[in-house]
């Protein structure tokens, strides 16, 4: 196997063929923030919050560390005046949508975000897609989606497939950063499969 | 839609799992909406997730879930045709079908949306019936051109 060096935040890592930044900074115990990242789904590069800075001959990029390859001789900071600048911004949009979200009310103390820099938006969902992607990579059941675009994106279970498979599963639950999700599955309950959710108390 | 319709429209596209996209026009086109059984035919033969389908179908704007007219009228609302007068057209559209864009009348006869621009601001205020462009409107020959379709 091939093995390649990194320069993470000053220190010397080695990483493997295939690895993204962020794979390697983790195997040499380095934090870079994330909130669409599961290690069980493929990169989605969704969020934007594990943005590092990739320098390869002199020159500096804005990269996804979840989703950017490591490759040998690259010099990784992650962090930076600009990139804690970034990331409160991307903070402080998603607290418009979930600003009560521990997750992100922790994220948000360690980069100065402030909750109320953005109007509130309606829906608590951040569009992480952990819940959609879970369901279709991991559990193959496809239960959950997206439905629409931009600003009215949203998630939507299928109520056949949910009443079927959701009642013993919810391994999702605990992925959301918001609690979205399980709101959206308690309104599908409610409106599409009561007399089962019932039968499961019983 | 009969189901035999949609067997064949996958057929015709090989049932491959990439031409998705053009299955779900074919089938557009045809019968002006996607019904749920359609849908779920067509991700049971290309082999797609109900979800993946749903997402597309509601990302792109030339789809429908819901029942279209049999025509459909298209309003431009674009910056040229708007200064020659197009909320009149619009207006006049909307008193003769007694639909607000974003609907469709109840027997299913007209289905009315309006548009940021065709692309023929010369010919403006624009109206456009099932692909047909029907330029310099005014409102009496909107409603003349209206008369025309059954
Ligand atoms: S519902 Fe939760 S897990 Fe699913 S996409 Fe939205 S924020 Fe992410
Ligand atoms: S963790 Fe990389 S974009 Fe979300």
């Amino acid at each position: 196997m091939n093995e390649m060096r990194l320069t993470i935040d000053g220190r010397e890592v080695t990483a493997t063929e295939g690895m993204t930044v962020l794979e390697a900074a983790r195997s040499a115990g380095i934090f870079i923030p994330t909130l669409c990242y599961h290690e069980k789904l493929e990169p989605y590069g969704g969020c934007r919050l594990c943005m590092v800075e990739a320098e390869t001959r002199g020159r500096t990029s804005l990269v996804a560390a979840c989703v950017y390859p490591a490759v040998d001789g690259l010099l990784v900071r992650t962090r930076s005046e600009k990139l804690d600048r970034i990331r409160k911004t991307i903070l402080e949009l998603l607290l418009a949508h979930a600003p009560e979200s521990p997750v992100l009310l922790d994220l948000a103390a360690e980069y100065g975000a402030e909750v109320n820099r953005f109007e509130h938006q309606a829906s608590f969902c951040i569009h992480c897609g952990l819940c959609v992607r879970y369901c279709a990579e991991v559990k193959q059941k496809h239960a959950v989606g997206f439905v629409d675009r931009g600003i009215r994106k949203e998630i939507c279970f299928i109520p056949e497939i949910a009443a079927k498979e959701c009642p013993d599963c919810q391994a999702c639950f605990p992925l959301c950063p918001t609690s979205y999700l399980q709101s959206v599955y308690v309104l599908t309950e409610a409106l599409a499969f009561p007399a089962s959710a019932e039968a499961g108390k019983a | 839609m009969d189901l035999e319709r949609v067997d064949q429209i996958i057929d015709k596209h090989q049932g491959e799992a990439s031409s998705l996209i053009q299955v779900l026009l074919d089938i557009q086109s045809e019968n002006h909406w996607l019904p749920r059984d359609a849908l779920e035919r067509v991700g049971r033969k290309l082999n797609v997730p109900y979800t993946r389908i749903h997402h597309i179908a509601t990302f792109y704007k030339a789809f429908s879930l819901v029942p279209k007219g049999r025509h459909e009228v298209h309003i431009c609302m674009g910056t040229a045709c708007h200064v020659r007068g197009a909320a009149r057209v619009l207006d006049t559209v909307r008193d003769a079908t007694g639909i607000k864009p974003g609907e469709t009348d109840l027997d299913l006869k007209f289905s009315l949306e309006t548009v940021n621009c065709l692309g023929c601001c010369a010919l403006g205020p624009v109206m456009e019936i099932n692909g047909t462009t029907h330029g310099n409107m005014t409102p009496g020959q909107t409603a003349e051109v209206l008369k025309q379709y059954e």
